[in-house]
């Protein structure tokens, strides 16, 4: 007989876990991982992500660490420290590739038996956040992680949508799959949410505007914000910097600092 | 049918709400693509085109398996100019390789954007990698064409309308028909070719 005990567990350290999910790709989830992450280390919390897109993993990349190779120890698979500091840990099937353009082409059960691994198997320590980033959609990877997540009670989910009808119509279908799941949603983020021209100011909203506000409202669940276009966000996922340092200027800092302050605000109602 | 010469097949018709989420595991989709691929009465038609999801797994594993039979022609991969999409996108050329299924060549969207107002371009996305021309020419596969971002397109899409008729005059329209002109002469030559062959 074997005793499962979820304060003995490599997840023990771990105070608050939280998922970003998106019903449709190419939305953001993986940027706006990446920048709750940097927000809240900038707020002086420890903070790990567990990347579960075993088919496109892009968190390695966004914190300049794709050619980290993953070690073990002891309790298990020790993860990837962006820098010195120690405060931002990573874990990511982009570490396990032997060539960055390997593709992972596994069916289901595969990617289950590794995202339970994830799960249970990486020495995160004490962590006051992990974020779990995941690929679109609602099949193994998601089943299986919230499945794998349950006995640690995540603190809930994090929407991602483009403010497009086709994007917010995948996002509901999301919400539905939080349902079922007794998954909490923490809210709804809406992304790539207008354009300001930095010539002329002109602010054009090229992949529409309000889809995502409209849904929370239509579903009764609070919204986080509109991030806007920002070319200097999409450059800095490039290099792998700390946007949230480098660029509090720019155009997506407010909002982006704002869902985070919102994360850290609802900690303790959640948690309750 | 949208036209009378354009059908379409998706489980999006299958759903009784626009809230229900299909919620399977990869056995049960793949039983659906099955199903998509030998129950739909398509009747004669010139071209199929198959959309698939992102990513490397059941269903793109299952749709190339199902469709060995007949034969694919190629597939056209998508991408923007970031580098954090374009490591993706040499995996899904990889995932070409594996399965033996020829590239067509790739599409590199959402290519700049040009301000409505004062007609100054900005790279929202910018190719700091080089974009897809250098990933193609790396490659060796073709590089079939840029769109670039059109406020325009995402409405037609929510409206169900045909962008190119809403939007002759966009630059993106005249990226669009290039690139599928492409494709026609790539299908084109395929079949010439293997006519050849017979």
């Amino acid at each position: 007989l074997l005793l499962f005990l979820p304060e003995r567990s490599n997840l023990a350290g771990v105070r608050h876990i939280l998922l970003v999910l998106s019903g449709k790709g190419g939305v953001g989830k993986s940027t706006i991982s990446t920048e709750l992450a940097l927000a809240l280390r900038h707020s002086g919390k420890k903070v790990g992500i567990l990347d579960v897109d075993l088919c496109g993993p892009s968190i390695p990349r966004m914190f300049r660490v794709q050619d980290s190779a993953v070690h073990q120890c002891d309790s298990g698979w020790v993860p990837v420290f962006v820098d010195q500091d120690k405060s931002i840990s990573l874990m990511s099937i982009g570490f396990l590739l032997e060539k960055p353009d390997d593709a992972v082409v596994w069916r289901g059960p595969k990617k289950n038996a590794l995202i339970k691994q994830f799960v249970a198997d990486v020495a995160w320590g004490d962590l006051d956040f992990l974020i779990v980033d995941t690929p679109p959609g609602t099949s193994d990877e998601h089943i299986s992680t919230v499945e794998a997540l349950r006995p640690y009670k995540p603190l809930g989910a994090i929407l991602v949508t483009t403010p497009q009808a086709v994007a917010v119509g995948d996002v509901r279908r999301e919400l539905t799959f939080c349902k079922k799941t007794g998954l909490r949603v923490l809210g709804i983020v809406e992304n790539m949410s207008g354009f300001v021209c930095p010539h002329c100011s002109e602010c054009t909203n090229i992949f529409s505007k309000g889809g995502g506000e409209e849904l929370a409202k239509y579903a009764g669940v609070p919204f986080l914000g509109c991030v806007p276009l920002d070319p200097q966000l999409s450059q800095s996922l490039e290099e792998g910097r700390d946007f949230i340092q480098e660029f509090p200027k720019s155009s997506a800092f407010p909002a982006l600092a704002q869902i985070a302050q919102q994360i850290l605000d609802g900690t303790s109602q959640w948690s309750s | 049918y949208v036209e009378e010469n354009l059908g379409v097949m998706s489980v999006g018709f299958l759903l009784s709400s626009p809230d229900d989420a299909v919620i399977w595991r990869g056995p049960k989709k793949n039983g659906l693509i099955k199903q998509f691929l030998r129950d739909v009465d398509w009747g004669e038609i010139d071209y199929l085109i198959v959309d698939t999801p992102p990513g490397t797994s059941d269903e793109h594993l299952s749709i190339v398996q199902y469709l060995s039979a007949a034969h694919i022609d190629g597939a056209v991969i998508i991408t923007t100019p970031q580098e954090v999409s374009l490591q993706d996108v040499r995996k899904e050329i990889n995932f070409c390789h594996k399965v033996k299924l020829p590239i067509i060549g790739i599409v590199e969207n959402m290519s700049g954007f040009i301000c409505p107002k004062c007609k100054n371009e900005s790279q929202i996305f910018p190719p700091t990698t080089g974009g897809a021309e250098k990933m193609c020419q790396n490659l060796n596969v073709s590089l079939l064409g840029k769109v670039p971002l059109d406020p325009q397109i995402g409405k037609s899409c929510d409206r169900g309308q045909s962008f190119l008729s809403e939007a002759p005059e966009s630059p993106a329209t005249s990226s669009y028909r290039n690139i599928i002109q492409r494709i026609q002469e790539y299908c084109d030559q395929r079949h010439f070719q293997e006519e050849k062959i017979i």
